[in-house]
Parts: C-alpha cells; sequence; structure tokens
C-alpha cells in the first residue's frame, strides 16, 4: 500500500480521476479494439518501456544515450538465442538476457566515467557500441547475420495464454506490456523519491557540486546505466516474443536509439509520465498519418502508386524540432499545469 | 598477399579519405566556432550529393562543375538554419541541442526518401573507368579527381580562415565569444556564417563523393558517423586534424576490406573511435585541455 501511496500522493483529485478512468479504458481495450488498435496499443506500451528506461538515464542521472538500441537488441537476440538453441523459456531466459544487457551497459559506462567522457562525448560513446554490435552480429551466422534470425510459431501459439514461453493470443502480449511499462513507471516512481534518486539528480544538475558533498559519482552513474540497460532488455526480449524475428540492420539501427528518446522529449525529458505521455501522443500520430495517406490512396485524391514511406518520420521529427525549439520541458508538465492533474507544489 | 594489392588499397583509401576528411572539416569547423554537434552532417552532405545529382541529370553538369554550386547552395541552407533554428537553442542543455540536430537529420532523411525514394542513384561520367597506371600501381581518375578537388576545398577554406578579416573574426568568436562581443563583432551573424561555411564543405565533398559513388538517402547516417569518427579520432575542432583523420580511416577502411571483408570495414573504424575515445579523448591531434 505504501507503494501505492508514493504513487499516487502527487496527483490531485482531478489526476486521480482522470487516471482512474484511463487505466479503466485500457484494461477494457481488447473487448472493444480490433487487431488494429491493440496492435498500436502493444507498440505504444513497448514504446513508452524503452523511453522510461532512456529517460531514466538522461533525465535523471543526466546520461545521454543514443545507444538504447544496443541494449534491447542484446536482450531481444540472447532470450530468442536461449529460447531455439536449448528450449529455454523466455520467462527464465530474460534473467541472463537481461544480465548481458546490464553487462554491457556497464562495461560502456564504467569505460565512459572511468576516462571521464561526458556530455555529448559519452553519447557518440554509445552510439558507437551500438553501431560494432550491429556490424558483429552481421557476421554472426549461428545469430543469423543479415538474413535475420526468427522464431517458430505456429497457428496454434496464436490462441490461449502461455507466459512462460510468451506465445498466445495479442491480449496476452497486449496485457503484458502494459503491466511491464506500468511497472517501469511505478519503479521509476520509487527511485525518484528514493536517497538514489535524489543523489542522480545531484548528479545531474551539478556533477562538482555532488562530488564535493560525497557523491561518489561513478557508483551512482553506474547504477543509472544498470537499472536503464536492464529496463531496455526486458523490454527487448518482449520484442523478440512479439516480433518473432530478428534483423540487425532493424534491431540495432540508430533509428530505433533515436525513436527511444522521441516520446521522452515530447511528453518532457526528466518527468514521470513524460515518456509514456509522448508515445501516447507520437505512435497513434504516425498510424493516423499512414492511415490518412492509405484512405487518401484509396479515394484517389493522391496517386495510389506514390510511396510516402518517410512521411511518418517526417511528421514524428518535426514535432520534435517545434517542443525543443517552443517548448523544450515537454507537454507533461505544461498538460498537467493546465488540467491541474498534480497538486500544487508537486511535479508529475 | 600481394604487396601491390595492398598499396592499390592504400593509394585508394588515401584518395577517398581526402574526401571524408573535407567532410570531416565541415563538423569540425561548426563544433570548434558555435560549439555545436551537427548531428544533422551526413543528411546535409547527402543533399550536396542529390544537388549534384540533379545538376548532372538536368543541365548535364559533371559533378566536379558543381562543386561550387552544391557549395554554395549548402552554405544557403546552413546559414538560414543556424539562424533560425539552431540559434534558438544556444541556452538549451548540450542534450538538447543534439536532440534537436539528431530530429532535423531525420526531417532531412525523410523528405529524401519523399522526393527521391530509396533506391541507389548515381552518374555516369566519361572518364568513369580510365586510369592511370605507376607499375602495377592503378589509380582511377575518378578518385584522383575526387581527392585533387577535396585538397582545392579544403585549401580554400584555411586560406579563408587564416587570411581572411571574416575568417580572422570567426576564430575570434571560437576563440573567446565573450571578447568577440566586447570588440563589437556581430557574433550572430558570425555564427550563422560559420554553420554556412560548415555545411558549404558538405555540399563540396557530397558532390565530390557523388563521383565515386551512387547516393541514396539511408546514407546519410552512415556519413554522420564516419565524421564523428573521423573528427574524433583527428580532434575534434582541429581543422588539420579532420584532414588527417579523413585519411587515416580512409586507409583503414580500405586496408580492412582487402585483409577481412568489406562488410566489416565500418565495424574498425568504431573499434577505433572506441579506442581514442577512451585513451585519448581530445583526438590524435586535438589540444590536451576540453
Amino acid at each position: 500500500m505504501k507503494a501505492i501511496d508514493l504513487f499516487l500522493s502527487p496527483l490531485s483529485a482531478a489526476g486521480r480521476w482522470l487516471g482512474a478512468v484511463l487505466l479503466v479504458v485500457l484494461l477494457l481495450l481488447p473487448y472493444w479494439g480490433s487487431s488494429y488498435v491493440m496492435t498500436v496499443a502493444t507498440t505504444v506500451f513497448y514504446l513508452a518501456l524503452v523511453g522510461q528506461s532512456w529517460n531514466l538515464m538522461l533525465g535523471f542521472a543526466g546520461l545521454l544515450s543514443i545507444g538504447h538500441a544496443l541494449f534491447v537488441g542484446v536482450g531481444a537476440y540472447a532470450s530468442a538465442y536461449l529460447f531455439s538453441a536449448i528450449g529455454l523459456p523466455p520467462a527464465i531466459g530474460v534473467v541472463p538476457a537481461v544480465a548481458l544487457a546490464v553487462l554491457i551497459g556497464l562495461l560502456i559506462g564504467y569505460l565512459g566515467f572511468r576516462f571521464a567522457i561526458g556530455g555529448v562525448y559519452f553519447a557518440l560513446l554509445t552510439i558507437a557500441f551500438a553501431e560494432f554490435v550491429r556490424i558483429v552480429v552481421d557476421h554472426v551466422p549461428w545469430l543469423g547475420a543479415t538474413e535475420g534470425f526468427f522464431l517458430k510459431v505456429s497457428a496454434a501459439d496464436r490462441h490461449g495464454i502461455d507466459l512462460a514461453n510468451l506465445r498466445g493470443a495479442p491480449e496476452m502480449y497486449y496485457y503484458l506490456i502494459m503491466a511491464l511499462a506500468l511497472g517501469a513507471l511505478v519503479l521509476c516512481r520509487y527511485l525518484l523519491r528514493s536517497r538514489l534518486g535524489y543523489y542522480w539528480q545531484a548528479i545531474r544538475d551539478d556533477p562538482e557540486a555532488a562530488e564535493a558533498l560525497g557523491i561518489n559519482l561513478l557508483r551512482y552513474r553506474m547504477y543509472a546505466v544498470a537499472i536503464s540497460s536492464g529496463m531496455a532488455g526486458v523490454a527487448g526480449v518482449f520484442y523478440a516474443f512479439y516480433q518473432n524475428s530478428l534483423f540487425p540492420e532493424i534491431v540495432f539501427n540508430i533509428e530505433r536509439s533515436i525513436e527511444a528518446t522521441l516520446g521522452s522529449i515530447v511528453g518532457g525529458v526528466g518527468t514521470l509520465f513524460g515518456p509514456i505521455f509522448g508515445t501516447f501522443i507520437l505512435t497513434p500520430l504516425g498510424e493516423f498519418v499512414t492511415e490518412g495517406i492509405d484512405l487518401l490512396k484509396h479515394w484517389r485524391v493522391i496517386d495510389p502508386e506514390t510511396k510516402l514511406d518517410g512521411l511518418k518520420l517526417l511528421v514524428w521529427s518535426f514535432i520534435v524540432v517545434l517542443i525543443v525549439l517552443f517548448k523544450p520541458t515537454g507537454l507533461w508538465p505544461w498538460v498537467c499545469h493546465r488540467l491541474r492533474l498534480t497538486r500544487p507544489g508537486a511535479e508529475g | 598477399m600481394d604487396p601491390w594489392t595492398l598499396a592499390n588499397a592504400v593509394v585508394s583509401g588515401l584518395l577517398i579519405g581526402l574526401v571524408y576528411g573535407l567532410s570531416a572539416l565541415g563538423l569540425s569547423v561548426i563544433f570548434g566556432v558555435i560549439r555545436i554537434v551537427n548531428f544533422a552532417h551526413g543528411e546535409i552532405m547527402v543533399v550536396g550529393m542529390f544537388f549534384a545529382l540533379l545538376m548532372f541529370r538536368w543541365l548535364g553538369l559533371d559533378p566536379l562543375l558543381s562543386v561550387p554550386l552544391a557549395a554554395a547552395a549548402m552554405f544557403g541552407f546552413g546559414y538560414v538554419l543556424q539562424l533560425i533554428v539552431v540559434s534558438r537553442v544556444s541556452h538549451l542543455p548540450e542534450h538538447m541541442q543534439f536532440l534537436l540536430l539528431a530530429a532535423i537529420a531525420i526531417m532531412i532523411v525523410s523528405a529524401l526518401l519523399l522526393v527521391f525514394g530509396p533506391d541507389a542513384q548515381g552518374v555516369h561520367v566519361g572518364y568513369a573507368w580510365d586510369s592511370v597506371a605507376f607499375g602495377e600501381l592503378i589509380v582511377d581518375y575518378p578518385k584522383m579527381f575526387a581527392a585533387v578537388a577535396a585538397i582545392v576545398v579544403a585549401a580554400l577554406l584555411l586560406a579563408f580562415f587564416k587570411y581572411t578579416t571574416t575568417g580572422k573574426a570567426i576564430r575570434a568568436c571560437a576563440d573567446n565569444r565573450m571578447g568577440a562581443q566586447v570588440v563589437g563583432l556581430n557574433v550572430g551573424q558570425l555564427y550563422a556564417l560559420t554553420f554556412g561555411i560548415g555545411a558549404a564543405c558538405l555540399g563540396a565533398a557530397g558532390a565530390i563523393i557523388l563521383l565515386l559513388f551512387e547516393v541514396h538517402p539511408y546514407l546519410a547516417p552512415g556519413y554522420t558517423l564516419l565524421a564523428f569518427v573521423i573528427v574524433i579520432v583527428g580532434g575534434l575542432g582541429s581543422l588539420f586534424g579532420a584532414l588527417v583523420g579523413g585519411i587515416l580511416i580512409g586507409v583503414s577502411e580500405a586496408l580492412a576490406a582487402v585483409l577481412f571483408q568489406p562488410s566489416m570495414k565500418s565495424a574498425f573504424s568504431f573499434a577505433l573511435l572506441i579506442l581514442v575515445l577512451l585513451l585519448r579523448p581530445q583526438g590524435l591531434l586535438g589540444k590536451a585541455v576540453r
């Protein structure tokens, strides 16, 4: 109960009501949503989880990562490989998979912090590692190399619930990723209000002052990297068994790493609900653009032969540019303030 | 392995490396003065490549002849970008500037994808297959011309910074922004000029490299990363370092392609980047203080 209280305390009455209504709507989504809506909603929660993990590093601890695709991808490949090679169910395989993601995160973090690589240089270090791993996986035959790594799925797998093997109906994936994303939210809320969270924020705002106060920068930054890469690794395990196909060019692509940042930037870097709020805006908007184009093509307003592949990303990135220029703190704090979702003085 | 094969790889890597170096110069100039890491680097360069492609298709211009045009067009683009977009975020934390340019980069790639489609397109010039032989050492004309053009543009740039008043004023801004303001320099204007010059390098490098490679929108992130590797290896902010870094990366990639697999070559660049970041973060030729 204490955890729930901690979670609810900053919300105003309006905020609690809105949250409750949203939660009920989302819980009941499978009863009225089409399979298309379910796919979009699953993507939203998946991106929210990855975004939450990214936000923990930059928004809480001040470490910019443009390599989150690496942690997600390592979790995905490791769990998928263990499943198909030795039949280890992902419910158990998640442990070594996440451990590997954390280990790689710790390695990058240790190298970066040990040699005092800060700011944008650290971001470049994360990119370099992610790209390096992408090219290496491209050349590893037992991981499928460029041909891709596939998990076997039978028609019977599409029904029922088998959480241990992550095989089941679309609803199962939806509820699972929703639980994971909300779990990450609760974890972050808890961390932010813990001693660790305050240390992180002190380090983020002024590393030198924090160090002067006796905070061990290396150790607490390592904690941030470990927790963040672990969360991304969990998302990766989900991704592997939801998609059932992994390609290095897609999984480790730098675009994935940038995608992880978009929701948080739109929602608000460093805010608790920012990542989830941002993905709730961006993903449906992207789908709206895609569907709108299909509709216009259907009605022959535009030539059906025209290729408009880049339009979704163009709209997304344009929104991000507008946000950085005009609302760099993100939309969530502003919405919160406008709708009075939080009690005065408490932050979302 | 046959020493001539190695020698050929080294020479070809050296020539391409000079073009890489010119592109990296653009990144270095912008970072050295405005202190902004231009994450839309490769994207601007690919716009330059498409520009030269259109010049070739519409006017039949050899990419080397469209170098000044591409440089001028990208100068305008960079100038406006700095003046009306990037200058607005100078008060924001470093990571927000970085993310802004990352978003602009995605916008450029998506827009190019809408206009040109995802397929690779190239130009064909009359001397494409001509070459000159020194014993067993064979140097093809396109690579040689590209390298010469890159050297000419780089030399012009270095001369501009060394001898012209505007160039000196820009260097003054880089050394001490406050001081430059105090003596009455229009820093905002000079920053826009600097971004324009950096982008012009990219336009020139893009037009030159179109002679060697086909262009498609997804090339852009790779060029961005390549330029980062080069300037970090050479030292971010050091102009000469960018050229040396370009040659170093060009040669090491060419050697990796011969000794291992061509598709593995960029893994070596990234490994080199990680090593340099860890052991000598100021770059091989950079100043010791960061």
